[in-house]
Order: C-alpha cells, then sequence, then structure tokens
C-alpha cells in the first residue's frame, strides 16, 4: 500500500509538471504536484516507525515557516535568487540525508552500490548547496556579479576535482567514515570555485544547471535509500534542469564548458575603446514621446536593466497609453534576458501584461522588420549587432533580436557602459538609434508625462 | 532483478518521461517551471523524515534535523512562491475582465 501511494506522488509529479507546460493549466499543475508532496509526506510519517517525533515536528515547522516567509515575501525582481537558494536547500537536504546513513550506518556495513550512491548523492547535494548560495550572493549583490578569477585558478579546480574522485574511492574501499567527510568537505569547496568564476549574465545557466544538480542529488539519494518516488521525481527534476540549461546555452550560442570555464567577461582588454568616441544621438522624454506617439507598432525589448530598476509597472502604464492611442504594442524576450529563464516574462507578469503579448525569439524576430519604434530597456548584449556582423567579437553567433531591422530603436540606459560582457554595442551609435540616459523606471514615467502633454 | 537494476530502470524511464514533457514548455513559464520542478525535487523530504525521525545517535538526530529544516524550506517555499507567479499570469481576457 505504502508503495503504491509512493506511486501515486510520482504519477502527480509528472502529470503536474505536464500542467506546468501551458499558461491556463500552469497553476492547477502546481498545485497537483504539491498535493503528490503532501501525500508522500503523510505516508512517510505513517509508514516510518518514527521515534523521534519531537525533533521531526520541530523541523517540518521551522522549514514550513521560513519556506513560507521567503516565498510569500521575495519581491518578483528578485526571483532568481530565491530559485537559487531553493536549489541550494534541495541538495544539502540530499546530501545531509546521505550523511544520516553514514552516522547511522557507517561506510564499512553498507553493500557497494550503496556506499557508491551515497558518495554520489553527498557530492552533488553539498556542491549543489555552497554554488547555488554563491549565485545567490552574486545576484542579490552581496559577492560581485563580475567573474572573479585569481591565477593558478584551473590548477586549483583540477588538483580539488582529482582530490575529490581520489578520496572518494579510498573511502569506499577503506569503508573509513572520515573519508566520506573529506569528501563532502571537498564537494563544498568545489561548489564555491565553480560558481565564482562565473559572470552575473551567465547566470540562467548556472541556474537551470543547480536546478538538474537538485534533482540529480535526490535521485541518488533515492539509490542510496532504495526510494522510487525519490528517484523518479529526482529524474524529472534533473531532466527538466538540464534541458533548460541546454537551451539558455543555445541561446548565447555557448556551450556548457565555455559558460562555466571561461571567466566570460573578465578579459578588460575586449572592451572596445575603439567605438566610445563615436557620437550618439542623445533623446529627451518628449523625443522619444513624439516616436512612440507617431508609430503604429511599438516592440518593447526588456533586459535585466528593467528588473533593476523595478520598471515593470512603469512600462505596463507607458504601454496602455499607447494601446489607447491605437499603437500595437509587443514584447520581444530573449531567452537570456535577465538571470534566469523566463525572469522577464514573470515580472511583466506581475505588471499584469497579458503573456499573449510577450514574444519568444523566434515569434519576435521577424516582425522587426515591420516594426515601427523598438524600445529597449535596459538590455544590452541580446541586441547587440556585432554578435551577427562582427565575427571577432567574444558574442559572435550569439542568436539576437535584431531590433536594427526597425525603422527608429530607442535606448533606455544609465550611460553607455558595456553590459556585464563587456562588449560595446554598435547599435547605439547606429543614425536610426536615440539614446535617453537614465534610469529604466524614472526614463518611462518621463516619457508618460510628456505623452500626455503632446 | 536486482535493486539497483530497478533503480537505474526508474530513473532512466522518468528521466525520459521528464524531458519528453519539459522540452514543449514555452519559455514564458520557463522561471514557475523551474520553481516547480525545484520544490518537486523536495522530495528529498520524505529521506529526511526517516532520517529524523528514526536517527538513534545525536549525531544523527541533528543532521536528520537540518535534512528536515532544509527539504522542508524547498518544497514549501517552492510550491508556495510558484503558486504566487502562476496567479499573476493572466491572458488578455483575464485582465480585461479583471479590471472591469
Amino acid at each position: 500500500m505504502t508503495e503504491v501511494l509512493y506511486l501515486g506522488a510520482a504519477v502527480a509529479f509528472i502529470v503536474g509538471l505536464k500542467q506546468l507546460g501551458g499558461p491556463r493549466t500552469a497553476r492547477n499543475g502546481n498545485r497537483i504536484a504539491a498535493l503528490g508532496m503532501l501525500v508522500a509526506i503523510a505516508v512517510t510519517l505513517v509508514a516510518e516507525d518514527i521515534i523521534n517525533w519531537g525533533t521531526l515536528a520541530a523541523g517540518l515547522a521551522v522549514g514550513a515557516g521560513l519556506g513560507a516567509w521567503f516565498a510569500l515575501r521575495v519581491q518578483m525582481t528578485s526571483m532568481p535568487q530565491m530559485v537559487a537558494a531553493f536549489n541550494g536547500f534541495g541538495g544539502i537536504a540530499s546530501a545531509l540525508v546521505a550523511a544520516v546513513a553514514v552516522v547511522e550506518v557507517g561506510l564499512a556495513d553498507q553493500a557497494p552500490e550503496t556506499v557508491v550512491t551515497l558518495l554520489i548523492s553527498t557530492v552533488i547535494g553539498a556542491l549543489t548547496f555552497t554554488g547555488s548560495f554563491v549565485a545567490f550572493g552574486k545576484l542579490q549583490g552581496i559577492l560581485p556579479g563580475r567573474p572573479l578569477v585569481f591565477p593558478g585558478q584551473k590548477i586549483v579546480n583540477s588538483a580539488l576535482a582529482v582530490g575529490l574522485v581520489g578520496v572518494a574511492i579510498w573511502a569506499a574501499i577503506s569503508g573509513d567514515t572520515a573519508g566520506y567527510w573529506a569528501v563532502g568537505a571537498i564537494a563544498l569547496v568545489i561548489g564555491v570555485m565553480a560558481v565564482i568564476p562565473i559572470g552575473g549574465a551567465d547566470m540562467p545557466v548556472v541556474i537551470s544547471l543547480l536546478n538538474s544538480f537538485s534533482g540529480l542529488a535526490a535521485a541518488a539519494a533515492g539509490f542510496a535509500i532504495e526510494s522510487n518516488a525519490l528517484i523518479i521525481g529526482g529524474a524529472l527534476v534533473g531532466a527538466a534542469g538540464l534541458i533548460l540549461t541546454i537551451q539558455m546555452t543555445a541561446a548565447m550560442n555557448r556551450s556548457l564548458a565555455n559558460v562555466l570555464f571561461a571567466g566570460f567577461g573578465s578579459d578588460g582588454s575586449t572592451v572596445a575603446g575603439t567605438m566610445s568616441d563615436k557620437p550618439v544621438t542623445r533623446a529627451t522624454p518628449d523625443d522619444v514621446a513624439i516616436a512612440l506617439a507617431y508609430a503604429e507598432s511599438v516592440m518593447i525589448v526588456p533586459g535585466y536593466g528593467l528588473a533593476v530598476a523595478q520598471a515593470q509597472h512603469a512600462v505596463r502604464e507607458l504601454a496602455d497609453s499607447l494601446e489607447e492611442m491605437e499603437i500595437d504594442v509587443h514584447y520581444a524576450i530573449h531567452p537570456v534576458a535577465g538571470r534566469m529563464p523566463g525572469h522577464m516574462n514573470v515580472l511583466l507578469a506581475e505588471a499584469d501584461v497579458a503573456y499573449e503579448q510577450l514574444l519568444d525569439l523566434e515569434q519576435a524576430d521577424p516582425q522587426f522588420a515591420n516594426t515601427d519604434v523598438v524600445l529597449i530597456l535596459g538590455a544590452n548584449d541580446v541586441v547587440n549587432p556585432s554578435a551577427r556582423d562582427d565575427p571577432d567579437s567574444p558574442i559572435y553567433g550569439m542568436p539576437i533580436l535584431n531590433v536594427d531591422r526597425a525603422a527608429k530603436v530607442i535606448v533606455l540606459k544609465r550611460s553607455l557602459s558595456p553590459g556585464f560582457a563587456g562588449i560595446d554595442n554598435p547599435l547605439f551609435y547606429d543614425q536610426k538609434t536615440l539614446m535617453f540616459f537614465t534610469d529604466a523606471k524614472a526614463g518611462l514615467e518621463e516619457t508618460q508625462s510628456a505623452l500626455k502633454h503632446l | 532483478m536486482s535493486v539497483l537494476l530497478v533503480g537505474i530502470t526508474v530513473f532512466v524511464l522518468a528521466a525520459f518521461v521528464g524531458f519528453e514533457i519539459i522540452s514543449k514548455v514555452p519559455p514564458t513559464l520557463h522561471t514557475p517551471l523551474m520553481s516547480g520542478a525545484n520544490a518537486i525535487s523536495g522530495i528529498t523530504i520524505i529521506g529526511a523524515i526517516a532520517a529524523a525521525g528514526l536517527g538513534a545517535s545525536p549525531l544523527a538526530q541533528i543532521l536528520g534535523f537540518l535534512a528536515v529544516v532544509t527539504a522542508t524550506i524547498n518544497v514549501v517555499g517552492g510550491f508556495l512562491v510558484t503558486d504566487r507567479m502562476l496567479e499573476m499570469f493572466k491572458s488578455r481576457r483575464d485582465r480585461d475582465r479583471d479590471s472591469k
């Protein structure tokens, strides 16, 4: 009976994930998955001969309280770091499950395959934990978002990786639990070392990958404690995270290895000083309002700057005013705009933008040729034509939104400083481009009031 | 069939199911998909409950307690925040109806 109910929970996860794939069914899908989880928890509480009810109840209460508190007060702009933190908690939970098995039974008395899965669960869980919290620190601004690199980094990392494998083999053969704890400690360090050299703009890949890892850690723990529910749940999440990881790297035209190991954007010499002294056309709020008012179609391209400025409501209000003037407004969203997959969509949904107005890369790109005005809000690399035109550019080959095919481009940006990748953007010097140097939110509000006074 | 082999079979099949159902998700739902999937990875909570509930030594109890806390944060926080996000996703029709 217990196994049947666990299977029911696993089915609920599958159905839930499937429904998460459509905007109409998504909320229901999440609830089905949550219900499956509730069933799994209830079954475990009944089926296991639990002795330590006090410890258990305290743990559940503290965890539920903290989880609810985080979930209900997080701002939508901070969603990437929230998901990173939750990935980290999931990872360490799986590692701790393995650790308890080692404390209770030891390594020497376990079957060989159990020892291996305990070690795998610990390694993946521990490095997911520290890696996720380094990502959290970068996204929250506690740690610098730029890649942190130092001489000999690759040698240190290689040594850590070799050391991890060596100690793990020794622990498995000797059955010495000291080896097990050393493996866990090395994995914690590897998690830190793996994420510090990765720049903020590459976070969509990192978060997707850590998401996958949190699932794999759960699956490995499932092998160790022989639970099919854990294996199924973990495998589903591992697959989901991996798909998103692949999609994100494809959207950057880079390999996963390049994202993880290149320390991208760290090479300050690639900042093209050659173009920065070229003239740009500066615009006032009135210029922007006039350009928008006489357009028939406007495409808004949001980027991370929109999230930083919390400008999602301001842009929706401006779009509403334009729609009242019978101007066609859509949003073009690059897969890696923002700091996690779908980050911009969540922000705009928060501001009540209907999801039909949000176009992905494939939908939006053919439309630029027929668009009168493109309004770029804090996006940079994803609209950089050098990814298309300049074979020497570090981002050459990355699929971009070809905004320069529209009749006019307006860029709201704080300054001419290059984006995270440190690459200058020829779009800013294009004759059809108006540069409005401002904070995205303030600039949108000024444009809105200029529009009212036309 | 050994327990390990059964486990590997289940893992491989579940991973294929995951690839099949996730690969068609539109980009607009990627964030809630990820946080929902993340909450599902909190299934490790059932291992954590067993660990905390059965642990005999003090160290096992402490580690088990921490496992339950972190897994529960992941489960409760993950599902709640996903629901909060999905509540905001509206079609044009929903939006027009709400504003009336």
